[in-house]
């Protein structure tokens, strides 16, 4: 069994926040969350976790480093929450810095270790916790940090400034009309059935993806609006820092600002991670129990143009593909039959990934882990082998992944491991085969 | 040693009976109060069908995940849970004790059968013990705690095999029998053990939540 301390990766991030922490400050900030913010839930897991290791399986981290015990659920969860919940917090700075280390980038908080719980243990939520611990005691990865702070000043992941976010719109709009004479991406649209809403990587690095939603949208007919001001960005890494206070103030920019244009409903991309913090995080924090504007995945959608016949292809794909299935939607919102008969309904041959549905191993990259940076993606090529594997039995060059923190971490395991693969997102299909207007 | 065979059946087991009782309620209800308290955005996603569904699927061997993960575990796990309940509620001798103390008649298992049960009950306990020792992934966590829960749960088969078939003395192994199952009794809401109260609401928890907020199965 490898140990934690035998791995440590040196982060400014961990290093700057244990430097300034005291035992005293330790044992208060993990005394007053688990007294002010825990209850039955945790200690009952602590309780009653027979520690049968059942779980083990369940987790890629495990699974890709020769079943080392080190990376099972159940350890992960024993050497961080339950170590503070029994030492009552009177632990070290040093501790303190590997357990971060555990939480944050050992962890994609994917949950699949719930299909190998007989108790039904969470250790998704335990794992949480402790984030929410480091959070408190101000010791995270540095470039998670960083990316939280962005969303606490600017409501936008990017740190994109207001004018950028509109500039980027209308740039892509101006673009478009080259190819569909009369597209437009219309602004703050009162009463409109669809607000569509991004994650902050869109305008600062996948621009194209607003071109490739604004081309369907208008092919489709969607009467739609894209907001002009904050509140646009859905994506939430305040909630996988544990900063639970401005994940509460992004969810309720994002609500309000489909709330003032008086939308139908809002209609997100393909992200898994948002559509995480709108049903299962940043709503209840909210004190809604399901989120107060209605909110439809892209793969849903898509799905519901299809079905209305409002998408038109001139062929189908004809390489084969196959089909990622992003943790947040397919364990957090059970898309995945609709997301086969999309991707069937685009491509000619699909192989199936072994396990895959909701059983589906994790990307490794969400959770916040890919966000984690530079320092921990050793960390996530190695902790994810058992994926590398799985994909390259498909046989296929074409990955379809409906989730941007899916593609980032496939991306890179493809890369790693030389699979010679390609991901692509729903929408990249479904531009490049739609009718487009002849010119 | 009459005599006190006498007090570890008679008083003790009242005893035992009551630590039980009252302290499982007394678990129960104070962690259903701290629930109220702390827990409200998990409590409001209870739900009963989605509940009866995660345990049903859950009660099937070799029907989840975890299940087909392990089977020798699987096997042991389902065996020693069946054969426990068995034994401690119909086996003969004990149906005997449901007539005197409380009057109630249950049927009971004839006596080889609940023999036979119980040498798979200790086999299973031995399975558990080896995952404990040998397994890396079970042996780095396994603290005191799972060991005591583990005998505590065996001693009474262990003591109850020997008594049965006279090994020892036998009113000396007999009272040692009733006073391990009054241990375990009395231990119950306050050790691992617990689960036996929690499970199933733990199991419930995630149940409704997968299949009330995730639209997807938890096994």
């Amino acid at each position: 069994m490898s140990r934690i301390a035998d791995r440590k990766v040196a982060d400014p991030g961990l290093a700057n926040g244990v430097a300034s922490l005291t035992p005293e400050k330790i044992e208060k900030v993990v005394n007053q969350v688990l007294k002010g913010e825990t209850g039955a839930k945790l200690k009952v897991y602590q309780e009653t976790c027979m520690r049968c290791g059942l779980c083990s399986q369940g987790c890629h981290f495990y699974m890709s480093h020769d079943f080392d015990p080190s990376y099972s659920p159940v350890n992960k969860a024993t050497e961080t929450m339950y170590e503070l919940m029994n030492k009552k917090g009177k632990v070290t700075p040093d501790q303190i810095y590997l357990m971060a280390q555990m939480a944050f980038t050992e962890c994609n908080l994917c949950k699949r270790c719930a299909h190998y719980c007989p108790i039904g243990i969470d250790t998704g939520y335990i794992m949480s916790m402790v984030r929410r611990i480091c959070y408190m005691l101000d010791v995270v990865p540095q470039y998670i940090r960083d990316t939280s702070h962005s969303h606490a000043s600017t409501m936008n992941q990017m740190w994109v400034k207001d004018d950028e976010w509109i500039d980027s719109l209308q740039w892509q709009e101006d673009e478009a009309r080259d190819e569909f004479p009369d597209l437009r991406i219309p602004l703050d649209k009162e009463g409109a059935d669809v607000y569509y809403s991004v994650i902050a990587p869109e305008p600062k690095f996948r621009t194209q993806l607003i071109y490739q939603a604004a081309a369907i949208m208008h092919a489709a007919g969607v009467d739609y609006t894209m907001p002009s001001e904050p509140g646009w960005d859905n994506s939430d890494m305040c909630m996988f820092v544990g900063d639970y206070e401005n994940m509460g103030r992004l969810k309720r920019a994002h609500f309000e600002s489909a709330q003032k244009l008086r939308v139908k409903r809002i209609v997100m991309g393909e992200c898994g991670h948002a559509f995480r913090s709108v049903y299962d995080m940043g709503n209840r924090w909210l004190g809604y129990k399901n989120s107060p504007v209605p909110i439809v995945h892209a793969i849903e959608f898509y799905w519901e143009l299809i079905q209305q016949g409002k998408i038109k292809i001139t062929h189908k794909y004809e390489k084969p593909v196959t089909i990622q299935d992003p943790c947040n939607v397919m364990r957090g919102r059970g898309l995945m039959d609709k997301l086969r008969e999309v991707v069937h309904f685009l491509c000619e041959e699909v192989v199936e990934m072994i396990p895959n549905r909701e059983h589906n191993y994790c990307c490794c990259a969400g959770g916040g882990v890919i966000n984690c940076g530079p320092p921990f993606k050793n960390t996530r090529m190695e902790g994810n082998r058992i994926k590398a594997e799985q994909l390259k039995a498909t046989g296929v060059h074409d990955v379809v992944i409906p989730c941007h923190n899916c593609h980032g971490g496939l991306e890179d395991i493809i890369g790693y491991y030389d699979l010679g693969m390609h991901g692509k997102f729903i929408g990249d299909i479904i531009y490049e085969l739609m009718e487009k207007p002849e010119l | 040693m009459t005599e006190f065979y006498v007090f570890v059946s008679g008083p003790l087991a009242w005893i035992a009976w009551g630590f039980f009782i009252i302290g499982s309620i007394y678990r129960l209800v104070s962690m259903y109060a701290l629930a109220k308290a702390k827990d409200g955005s998990s409590l409001a996603y209870m739900s009963l069908p989605y509940s009866l569904r995660s345990i049903l699927n859950w009660l099937i061997p070799f029907n989840t995940m975890g299940w087909k993960s392990d089977p020798l575990m699987t096997v042991a796990t389902f065996l020693f849970h069946i054969g426990f309940l068995l034994v401690a509620v119909f086996l003969g001798a004990h149906a005997v004790l449901w007539d005197t103390a409380f009057g109630i008649s249950i049927p009971s298992l004839p006596g080889g059968f609940g023999d036979a049960v119980s040498f798979v009950v200790i086999a299973a306990c031995a399975v558990f013990a080896y995952r404990r020792l040998a397994l890396p992934h079970v042996k780095g966590v396994t603290r005191p705690k799972d060991w005591f829960s583990l005998i505590l749960v065996a001693l009474p088969f262990v003591t109850g095999v020997l008594a049965y078939h006279q090994v020892g003395p036998v009113l000396l192994m007999t009272t040692l029998h009733v006073l391990a199952g009054e241990l375990l009794l009395a231990l119950i809401p306050f050790t691992r053990l617990s689960h036996a109260l929690f499970a199933l609401l733990t199991r419930s928890y995630m149940g409704s939540e997968f299949g009330a907020v995730r639209h997807a199965k938890d096994w």
